[in-house]
């Protein structure tokens, strides 16, 4: 006879709302794993929509996303011409702040060259940019269609198209421009001084020439350390891998946010752990009559420990998945992309387990002290 | 009587007092008994006077403090308990009917009668028939589904006569087991332990305040402070 099941069954109500608030507090820590994700994953979205093998940028900086980078656009032709490079293309990005129906919208606005390496790299509705001015091409999480006007900077824009996984690493979705445009949007929103310095002419050389970053592909049997190597005896640049640019993101970008939400999670875990022991004390503290009974009665151990560790891991692993089950739910509600993995459930799940067992020697130890002759009382 | 035989229940010189000091009190005082199988014996005593220890002792729930117990020819208690698993021997052994009943509020009657048959190694099967049975007999068939909180207190303390008989105990230990009862069916509890005392050849205490009853006990002990004397 499975005591355990009887006694939640008898009670069944009570204790479904405790597995009920405990879910609410599982279902934060999955949600914390998943915001964690989702940010490591849009961090990168945008390198690995890019997908190209050498990024080349200014001297002395991490950039063009961790830092920002300027060198001349022209830096491409140079690239183009070491052996094993296949294809190479001249990028901008720049965060803007515009206004779409009356909303705030924050862009991440990407230039490139059509026709060279930068631009979407899928087209999912539409077509893509073709060189004339003023159209653009936006990710579709813009929430802007196509033949919609966009105002930015001086200029207003025409969308074309729509693509996807195209997000900057804080999270805005990405519009194309060609790079004409976006060289142009930039002079535009850059400080009064410099635009006045640059309207009087001449004063930095190739300023308004400058491009964020040169990408470039290379041919399967090319080493890119090599190619990288090569670059960096140049003066005014540095080049990293794709590899590379991907760990500076994680690393740079959001490095302090996986400290803050991985700090979070802990105390959330230890949260939990803290009230999963209070719950299952308590549930043992209310049955200590019966369990001195048993006891009277001749049940041995492992009966009573039975029953507080059963219901202490059922409590557990019905609070852990109706608490996922309602995380899975809601999660496009999230403002931030939220990344659910199979494994990091089953690591939670794990967790839990773990906590359950851990939380049950506390309610087996008072169980296990009661005297049997405290039933006979009263 | 059964004076040829070996006494089930044998008691030498016990003793137990609670506290220290000012608030020591001696709740029972020197204490020897033999019970025998088939027996049926009456405790009697005014309210205080120690007769839940007695059972308790016996039971080895609580611990005497000095004195011998002997259960179905094995010394458990000399001066300190001689046996570690008092649990395993109490399922074996020992039925309590308690002064309160102690049913599981969470387990239907029939199952907390057939909890015991349980423990004691019976198939699920052969418990629900034993249980179903014995709850019948004490006419509280009709409730077998029923939770512990809806029954009344004579149902109540049926299933617990029913539970503390279901392992066919040698030593059955019975605190006021007819106080809830009117007295048809007190003769009907009675009746069934007498049954059991020659069924299972077992010893039988009853606690009581019953006069009802007085004329069903083979001997009466009575206790004052302690103190035990037979009329
Ligand atoms: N755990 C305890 N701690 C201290 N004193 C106790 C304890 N249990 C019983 N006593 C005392 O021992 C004495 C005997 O108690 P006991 O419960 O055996 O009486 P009883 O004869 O069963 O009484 P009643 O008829 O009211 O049930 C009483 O004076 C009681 O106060
Ligand atoms: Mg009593």
């Amino acid at each position: 006879m499975n005591l355990a099941y009887r006694d939640v069954r008898h009670n069944f109500g009570r204790f479904m709302v405790t597995c009920l608030g405990l879910s609410l507090l599982l279902g934060v820590v999955l949600a914390m794993i998943g915001i964690y994700r989702g940010l490591i994953a849009d961090a990168l979205e945008l390198v690995d929509t890019i997908d190209a093998d050498i990024w080349v940028v200014e001297k002395g900086t991490r950039g063009p996303f961790a830092e920002s980078s300027r060198i001349p656009r022209d830096t491409r032709e140079s690239v183009a011409r070491i052996f094993g490079v296949k294809s190479v293309g001249a990028v901008t990005f720049q965060s803007i702040e515009t206004e779409s129906d009356g909303k705030k919208l924050r862009l991440y606005v990407i230039g490139y060259e059509p026709g060279q390496l930068g631009g979407p790299k899928y087209i999912t509705e539409g077509r893509g940019l073709t060189g004339r001015n003023f159209e653009a091409v936006v990710d579709s999480r813009t929430g802007l269609d196509i033949g919609d006007h966009i105002q930015l900077g001086r200029n207003g824009f025409t969308i074309v198209g729509t693509t996807v996984n195209a997000v900057s690493s804080g999270g805005e979705p990405a519009i194309y421009l060609s790079l004409d445009d976006a060289q142009k949007l930039q002079f535009d929103l850059s400080p009064s001084a410099t635009r006045r310095e640059r309207a009087r002419g001449a004063v930095v050389v190739n300023s308004t020439d400058t491009v964020s970053a040169v990408i470039a592909r290379t041919s399967p049997n090319a080493s890119n350390d090599n190619i990288v190597k090569t670059i960096e005896r140049w003066k005014h640049f540095a080049a990293m891998t794709e590899e590379e640019q991907g760990l500076i993101l994680t690393q740079s970008v959001v490095e302090k946010a996986r400290k803050q939400i991985g700090m979070f999670t802990a105390i959330l875990i230890l949260v939990s752990a803290v009230i999963i022991a209070l719950i299952i004390h308590t549930m043992t503290m209310d049955k200590i009559r019966e369990i001195a009974t048993l006891k009277l009665i001749g049940a041995p151990d492992r009966v009573i420990i039975g029953l507080i560790v059963q219901q202490a891991l059922a409590m557990g692993l019905i609070g852990f998945a109706m608490g996922g089950f309602l995380i899975f739910n809601i999660q496009d509600f999230f403002p931030k992309r939220l990344v659910l993995q199979p494994m990091d459930g089953l690591s939670l799940a794990g967790v839990v387990v773990v906590i359950c067992l851990l939380s049950s020697i506390y309610g087996v130890y008072t169980a296990l002290k009661v005297d049997p002759a405290k039933a006979l009382a009263g | 009587m059964t004076e040829n035989k070996k006494p089930l229940i044998s008691i030498k010189n016990l003793s137990k007092h609670f506290g220290e000091g000012e608030t020591r009190v001696d709740a029972l005082r020197d204490i020897s008994l033999d019970i025998f199988p088939e027996q049926v014996i009456g405790l009697l005593g005014p309210s205080g006077s120690g007769k839940s220890t007695l059972l308790n002792v016996i039971g080895c729930i609580l611990e005497p403090t000095c004195g011998q117990i002997e259960l179905d020819g094995e010394l458990v208690y000399n001066d300190r308990w001689l046996r570690s698993d008092l649990r395993g021997l109490r399922l074996e052994k020992v039925g309590f009917i308690f002064q309160a009943h102690n049913l599981m509020p969470f387990l239907s009657s029939m199952d907390n009668v057939a909890v015991v048959l349980d423990l004691a190694g019976y198939s699920a099967s052969a418990a629900r028939a034993r249980a179903g049975e014995l709850l019948e007999y004490l006419e509280v068939g009709n409730r077998v589904e029923a939770f512990p909180g809806s029954l009344s207190g004579g149902e109540a303390q049926r299933v617990a006569i029913a539970r503390a008989l279901a392992n066919k105990p040698r030593i059955v230990l019975a605190d006021e087991p007819t106080a809830a009862l009117d007295s048809e069916r007190a003769g009907i509890v009675m009746d069934l332990l007498r049954k059991v005392a020659i069924d299972q050849q077992a010893a039988v205490i009853v606690v009581t305040h019953d006069e009802k009853i007085y004329d069903r006990f083979d001997q009466i002990f009575h206790l004052r402070d302690g103190l035990l004397s037979q009329t």
